[in-house]
């Protein structure tokens, strides 16, 4: 699980990212943290979304692309990097597992599926320990970046900061979480 | 020294005759306004005259200040945007029945719940007398019109009542009949702060009298003031004598804060924001 | 460098051309607009007003541009379609104001809110009687800036209403964007009078067809109307002078058509297949074009930005070498197709790619025909 190599080496430029659940789950602010972390690394950004009847509990999608050029299309294409919060959000995504994409998802609510590109996490139950249910998906977008390098961690919590100047160190702690799972993951795939 | 012109000096020249039929009771009401713009020194700059589309709608073609021709029931909408910008306009709105409370309805009952501060002046001749006579909101239950040949299904708004629980300052009615009183009452509507109205219970000997056979314009103007009783005494009367009476004068005195002054408030409260 | 929604860039955008009167009722997909201007507004002391519709929504801002104000509304497919009636007063009277219309599917109520560019007939002759009116369309978030920003300045420069014609997903959308400093895109005021207040008549107009337009509440006393209406501003139904009014609203635009019509090329100019895009199926057009010319077919995108006056020349120029003409749209008539056409002629080989499902045009929908 190292961050994404490009064919010549260097740092990949363009990621296209999926987050999916349900209203609520806080999926589009965290495509708009994604967002100002990538604009504070001097990268082009385009967040969208398809809200279902969000506010009653349907599939609920963002979307952004990271780019070092200029996004023509906005909408994703062909995702790189999904998050997959319910069992309704993994059904329409995990196809994209076999074309490449890494696909985390919520342990929490769903068994594990074999395939190096699923990525599954206690996300909800962390949360839960931390008596923050809400904190779910910035434990993911934790994960994410650690494994993923889309960002830079850095930049992520400064774009936290930023936008919950209150709330700032609660939820770096929860990124924090995040980040240790990859860690602990990578030392337990290197034991 | 100033000379009282009796309000002529806000008459546009070159404009007379105008187009009111004979008997209308339009050209006494607008002679009372522009006396009372002259008692209340009104400057031309600062007064804006908004009409909406009927007979009564066309008084800002006579008519020296600033003036605004706009949409058939939207005079009130049009003039809430000048209000609110330029809060230092007098802005006077002259509408029809229909106008005010036919189409223009919802904008009559938005316009006294927000408090703006502008002056509407109603005509009210029980009918649309610009397009022939056809029925209106104010057409009481049982008369005939153009269009209600075999009378009137429908019951008629008091747009007294009306502008008074949306929440106007001031509400008054009044009639071509009695013009001393309809001049007062046009002078106190534009000195409150907040949404003033004045009704004014007008005949249109042209077609309403005509569908109604109420003679003369004459006799159809006795026949509007046998309708109304000052309402010191109309309070006075029994509830189903009221039935028979539409109270004049000044029905409503408040002083709420207008919508100028609240939003001040808005301000200053984002500003420490 | 900021993340940005297109509707509060649209919001940004009018604020910095000068905007400080919003009059509104809140519909989706444009409500972000009127929730930004609800909180800017009153901080700088202007004014947001929520009104009892959308019909009294254009009239307050109507009214509150003849007190000086620089005024607007934003909207969609409903509430633009009550708008009509008093759009066509702005048109008549000459009152400069701009109107968003943030388009979503119809008719009526239909998806609500899914994106839609099936507003683009209604724009440019929603109302009754002969029509003047500009329109501009944004494909991204930073031409809802600079576009609302544009719109104003048109506004003001002809005294005409001007409508902002974005879509549900370029309304929606966030994107980097870096707001311009105070003073780095010019803003243009509307001409004022300069004869003294005896003289002023609100309708005479310069050499440029356009008349100074003075504010009530200053020294020149003027009357506007919906009626026809001679230099003063008076009801006058004489057949010249209603010819000379109706000729004038047109020609003060058509005169200063190669200003107002903004088009934008990508790789138009030698295109054997040119894709005519607005909005946002612009983007999907050039993902299209691009992947089309990396398979050896010289495909170019012409934007519109400006949609109404409608870009005759720059389409004919644009379309002067190519064997094919793509209008892809997001309505089933083809409501640009059909302008295209009238512009090129019948013989020519134009196609339309039409989504009108709720769905936005992707980039194989418009490949396949470039390919075809
Ligand atoms: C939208 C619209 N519908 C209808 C008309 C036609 N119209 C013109 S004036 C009028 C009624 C006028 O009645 P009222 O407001 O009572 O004024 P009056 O002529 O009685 O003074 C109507 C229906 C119009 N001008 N606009
Ligand atoms: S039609 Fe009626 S309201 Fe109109 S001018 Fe004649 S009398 Fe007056
Ligand atoms: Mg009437």
């Amino acid at each position: 699980m190292e961050p994404s190599e490009q064919k010549g080496g260097g740092p990949k430029e363009r990621f296209e990212v999926v987050l999916a659940g349900s209203g609520g789950q806080g999926l589009i602010v965290s495509a708009m943290l994604l967002c100002e972390s990538a604009i504070r690394e001097g990268r082009n950004v385009v967040q969208t979304q398809s809200y279902g009847i969000a506010a009653r509990g349907g599939l609920s999608i963002a979307e952004l692309i990271i780019d070092t050029e200029e996004i023509i299309f906005q909408q994703v294409q062909k995702p790189d990097i999904i998050l997959a919060l319910t069992g309704q959000a993994m059904e329409r995504f995990a196809a994209f597992a076999e074309k490449g994409a890494r696909v985390f998802f919520d342990t929490t609510g769903m068994t594990d599926r074999p395939g190096l590109n699923f990525l599954g996490f206690p996300f909800t139950k962390l949360a839960g320990d931390l008596n923050r249910t809400n904190a779910a998906t910035l434990i993911a977008l934790g994960a994410m970046v650690a494994c993923t390098g889309m960002v830079r961690m850095d930049s992520l919590i400064s774009a936290v900061r930023e936008t919950f100047p209150e709330a700032a160190p609660a939820n770096i702690e929860a990124l924090g979480l995040g980040e240790g799972l990859v860690a602990s993951r990578l030392r337990e795939g290197a034991g | 020294m100033t000379v009282f012109t009796q309000g002529l000096r806000y008459l546009k020249e070159g404009v007379t005759p105008h187009m009111w039929c004979p008997g209308c009771g339009n050209g006494i009401v607008l002679s009372a306004l522009l006396r009372a713009f002259e008692e209340l020194a009104y400057s031309n700059e600062e007064t804006v005259v908004v009409t909406g589309i009927g007979c009564w709608g066309k008084a800002d073609d006579y008519v020296v200040t600033n003036g605004f021709h706009g949409t058939h029931g939207r005079a009130l909408a049009f003039a809430t945007g000048m209000k609110a910008f330029n809060p230092r306009l007098n802005v006077v709105v002259l509408m029809g029945d229909g106008d005010a409370v036919t189409i223009g309805g919802n904008h009559f009952i938005h316009a006294a719940r927000r408090n703006i501060d502008v002056t509407a002046i109603v005509v009210n001749n029980f009918n649309f007398g610009m397009t022939g006579g056809q029925v209106s909101a104010t057409t009481p239950l049982g008369m005939a019109t153009s269009t209600t040949p075999y009378t009137n299904p429908e019951r008629d708004f008091d747009i007294c009542a009306l502008a008074d629980v949306a929440g106007a300052n001031y509400v008054a009615r009044a009639t071509p009949w009695h013009g001393f009183e309809l001049e007062a009452n046009i002078r106190e509507a534009l000195r409150k702060k907040g949404f003033s109205v004045v009704e004014v219970m007008s005949p249109c000997p042209t077609h309403y009298g005509k569908y109604n056979r109420m003679g003369t314009p004459v006799e159809m103007l006795r026949k509007i003031r046998e309708m109304v009783l000052p309402h010191e005494e109309y309070a006075r009367l029994g509830p189903a004598q009221k039935k028979s009476y539409f109270p004049t004068g000044k029905l409503v005195d408040r002083d709420e804060p207008d919508f100028n002054t609240r939003y001040d408030e808005v301000r200053s409260r984002a500003m420490k924001d | 460098m900021r993340l940005v929604q297109g509707n509060e860039a649209i919001a940004r955008g009018a604020l910095y051309a000068g905007a400080r009167f919003y009059a509104g009722y809140p519909i989706t997909p444009s409500s972000e607009v009127a929730e930004e201007c609800s909180v800017v507004l009153p901080r700088m002391g202007g004014m947001y007003i929520q009104m009892e519709d959308e019909i009294a929504s254009i009239a307050a801002v109507v009214g509150a541009s003849l007190a000086g104000a620089k005024a607007f509304t934003a909207t969609s497919g409903p509430g633009f379609s009550l708008m009509q009636e008093n759009l066509g007063f702005a048109v008549m009277a000459e009152v400069p104001c701009v109107v968003v219309d943030v388009q979503r599917s119809g008719p009526s109520t239909g998806l609500a809110t899914k994106p839609s560019q099936a507003d683009v007939m209604q724009v440019r002759w929603g109302r009754h009687g002969d029509q003047a009116i500009i329109a501009l369309c944004p494909a991204s978030v930073r031409e809802c800036f600079e576009l609302t920003v544009q719109a104003f300045n048109f506004s003001e420069t002809y005294r005409t209403p001007v409508v902002l014609v974005a879509d549900e997903v370029v309304a929606h959308m966030r994107e980097s964007l870096r707001v311009p400093e105070e003073g780095e895109l010019a803003i243009i005021d509307r001409k004022k009078p300069s004869v003294p207040p005896s003289e002023y008549k609100p309708f005479e107009a310069d050499e440029d067809g356009v008349a100074p337009l003075a504010a009530y509440g200053s020294p020149r006393v003027f009357h506007v109307s919906s009626s026809m209406h001679g230099p003063e501003g008076f009801s006058n139904n004489d057949p010249a002078n209603a010819a000379r009014k109706i000729d004038r609203i047109h020609r003060k635009l058509d005169m200063h058509r190669d200003e107002i019509v903004m088009t934008r090329s990508f790789d138009a100019d030698d295109a054997d297949v040119l894709v005519v895009a607005y909005g946002i199926t612009v983007r999907a057009s050039r993902a299209a074009a691009r992947e089309a010319r990396s398979k050896g077919v010289n495909a170019g995108v012409l934007q519109l930005q400006t949609l109404w006056p409608f870009a005759d020349n720059e389409i004919r120029r644009a379309a002067a070498g190519a064997r094919r003409v793509i209008v892809p749209e997001m309505n089933y008539a083809g409501q640009v197709a059909g302008e295209v056409q009238r512009v090129l002629g019948p013989e020519r080989d134009i196609r339309g790619v039409n989504s009108y499902n709720g769905q936005i045009l992707w980039p194989r929908d418009i490949l396949e025909t470039i390919m075809a």
